[in-house]
């Protein structure tokens, strides 16, 4: 970890459910305009931790920091900054998108004068302009998808919690929202925690990885230091794929 | 006040485009219509008998039993299931369809969805009652031809809110069931239960409880042992909302229910004075005698309500 005080940080941060340990001693960072490729099998307790970050669920033991907040006090906080899209996310079927939206945006408490060019703002850049008035329960997974993103988009966020964003999509639909989350890093700046099972997709776009086994993070660090740390030489040979398996099977 | 509007604002506009709506409402302007219809008829016999009448004619289109029930007596039994009807899959609805957790994750804090989709269910009952009681009265009006005076007008009022504190205890209910149960079937049920329990059953509990404490069999128990049973009996059935709304409403309702008590328990001065003074009570006196009914009402419904804000609160969001 850098000297630089990190967007996200945690320390020891710890969950357990009735004496079974979701998250364990968690320590890590995540520094300002990068992506960070959150890894790991299902139940190791990602999401969790995206959940102690948000202050959605109070952990056990330790702490955390997001954009300078304390996700237990400045929870509130925290939630104007960060969009957070949760994993197999739901939508109200009987609305458009520009309702839904508008939904969002009221929640975040926009002005109503800046909704209209904000919420056409955001359709366009997810690419659902020619679908914005049709309900949303007729949309397909990936359209669904890129609405989540319109829709944390829409409070113009410094850090985006993406939780299996590609889950169930095709090959095009998930190129389609890794290279949207990679432009939205580097136009707006957005630091990006994503979590994935498509390694390759991440391996492509991530600066850094975490790999969480069984409730603790077994690695961080970029893909060549890792591949470095397992096999002794530098990741350009490696893919991550063969990084993670490594990874998991000492575990 | 994050966000409640937002979802205020939201959940109304769900109600007011959802079938279930339209269901409730035809079926409670159905009901309604076919109440008020009976007691008029059977209140334009009676003005015929006795060109007089009454006092209060216009007050007896909502207390007088037609043909089967008055309309206040459909209220009491049938207004917790429009109270369970709109609130039984308010957050478990969210949760299955992966909504709540986005939701929540917006800046808002997390009582605002609950308060808001209590105070839009409120809103709807609100909406349904005074519909309900407007149509009764513009159905009466033709019907008898009388004007209500201003009491008839504001005791109808007073009666409004009564029912809207009521069937939004039932509204409470539903959300709590709804916060308890994952499945909106299960927590549909629970309501369903809770509604026979407190509206039907209690009344067996409470003769149950009063002969197993004060038996009063046959042969005649002294005078000691059946006010103990009556006691009892009431002070059982006051757990039940339906027994608090009815003791409220009728004595609002009828300015000539002079008390709640029943006869045994008066003493020889409250008898004599009820049988001499046949006239009817003024608004203020009516209130006063309902006003502890009034207050246990209220009071249940806030303690529902808390509960359902304390295990929200406290709950886990994902699961």
């Amino acid at each position: 970890m850098t000297a630089t005080e990190s967007i996200i940080k945690t320390e020891a941060l710890s969950k357990r459910y009735n004496h079974q340990t979701a998250v364990e001693a968690l320590s890590f960072g995540v520094e300002e305009g990068e992506i960070f490729g959150f890894l790991g099998p299902n139940g190791a307790g990602k999401t969790t931790t995206l959940l102690m970050l948000l202050g959605l669920t109070r952990p056990s033991e330790g702490t955390a920091s997001v954009c300078g907040f304390d996700p237990q006090r400045r929870a509130m906080e925290i939630k104007r900054l960060v969009g957070y899209l949760p994993e197999n996310v739901g939508y109200y079927g009987e609305m458009d998108a520009v309702q839904t939206l508008e939904f969002i945006a009221d929640l975040n408490g926009m002005d109503k004068k800046d909704m209209g060019w904000r919420i056409e703002d955001v359709i366009n850049l997810v690419g659902l302009g020619d679908s914005a008035t049709k309900k949303v329960g007729a949309y397909s997974r990936g359209m669904k998808q890129r609405l989540g993103i319109a829709e944390v988009l829409l409070k113009n966020p410094k850090v985006l919690f993406l939780d299996e964003p590609t889950l169930g999509l095709d090959p095009d639909g998930a190129i389609r929202i890794i290279e949207l989350i990679q432009s939205l890093n580097r136009e707006r700046n957005i630091t990006v925690l994503l979590s994935s099972h498509h390694l390759h997709q991440v391996q492509k776009i991530s600066h850094r990885v975490g790999i969480m086994i069984k409730g603790k993070m077994v690695a961080e660090g970029s893909i060549d230091q890792l591949a470095r740390e397992k096999f002794g030489v530098g990741g350009k040979e490696y893919t991550l794929e063969e990084i993670y398996l490594k990874y998991f099977q000492e575990v | 006040m994050n966000g409640l509007f937002a979802i205020y604002r939201k959940e109304l506009a769900d109600y007011f485009s959802s079938y279930r709506f339209v269901i409730l409402f035809a079926l409670i302007a159905m009901v309604s219509f076919i109440t008020s219809y009976m007691a008029g008829i059977s209140l334009r016999e009676s003005l015929a008998q006795d060109p007089k009448g009454s006092r209060f004619l216009f007050l007896m289109l909502f207390s007088t039993a037609g043909a089967r029930f008055s309309m206040i007596q459909f209220v009491a039994f049938f207004g917790p299931l429009m109270g369970l009807f709109l609130g039984f899959d308010a957050i478990n609805r969210e949760r299955a369809q992966g909504t709540l957790v986005k939701v929540v994750s917006q800046p808002i804090y997390r009582d605002a969805v609950i308060n808001g989709k209590f105070l839009a269910g409120a809103t709807v009952i609100t909406v349904m009652i005074v519909a309900v009681v407007l149509v009764i009265a513009g159905f009466g009006l033709t019907l008898l031809g009388v004007v209500p005076e201003v009491e008839e007008i504001l005791r109808l009022a007073v009666y409004v809110v009564i029912s809207i504190f009521y069937i939004s205890f039932w509204l409470g209910v539903s959300i709590l069931f709804s916060i308890l149960f994952r499945s909106t079937a299960t927590s549909a049920l629970a309501s369903v239960a809770a509604w026979i329990l407190f509206s039907f059953v209690i009344f067996f509990g409470a003769s149950a409880v009063a002969n197993a404490v004060a038996p009063v069999d046959k042969e005649g128990a002294d005078l000691e042992t059946v006010m103990r049973n009556v006691q009892i009996t009431e002070a059982v059935s006051a757990f039940s909302p339906m027994v608090l709304y009815m003791n409220s409403t009728a004595t609002i309702v009828d300015p000539k229910v002079n008390t709640t008590k029943s006869l045994v328990l008066q003493g020889p001065w409250e008898q004599l004075l009820s049988a001499r003074f046949q006239s009817p009570l003024s608004l203020g006196q009516s209130l006063i005698v309902v006003l502890p009914y009034v207050i246990s009402l209220v009071a249940i419904s806030l303690i529902c309500f808390a509960v359902s804000y304390i295990v929200f609160m406290v709950q886990e969001i994902r699961m």
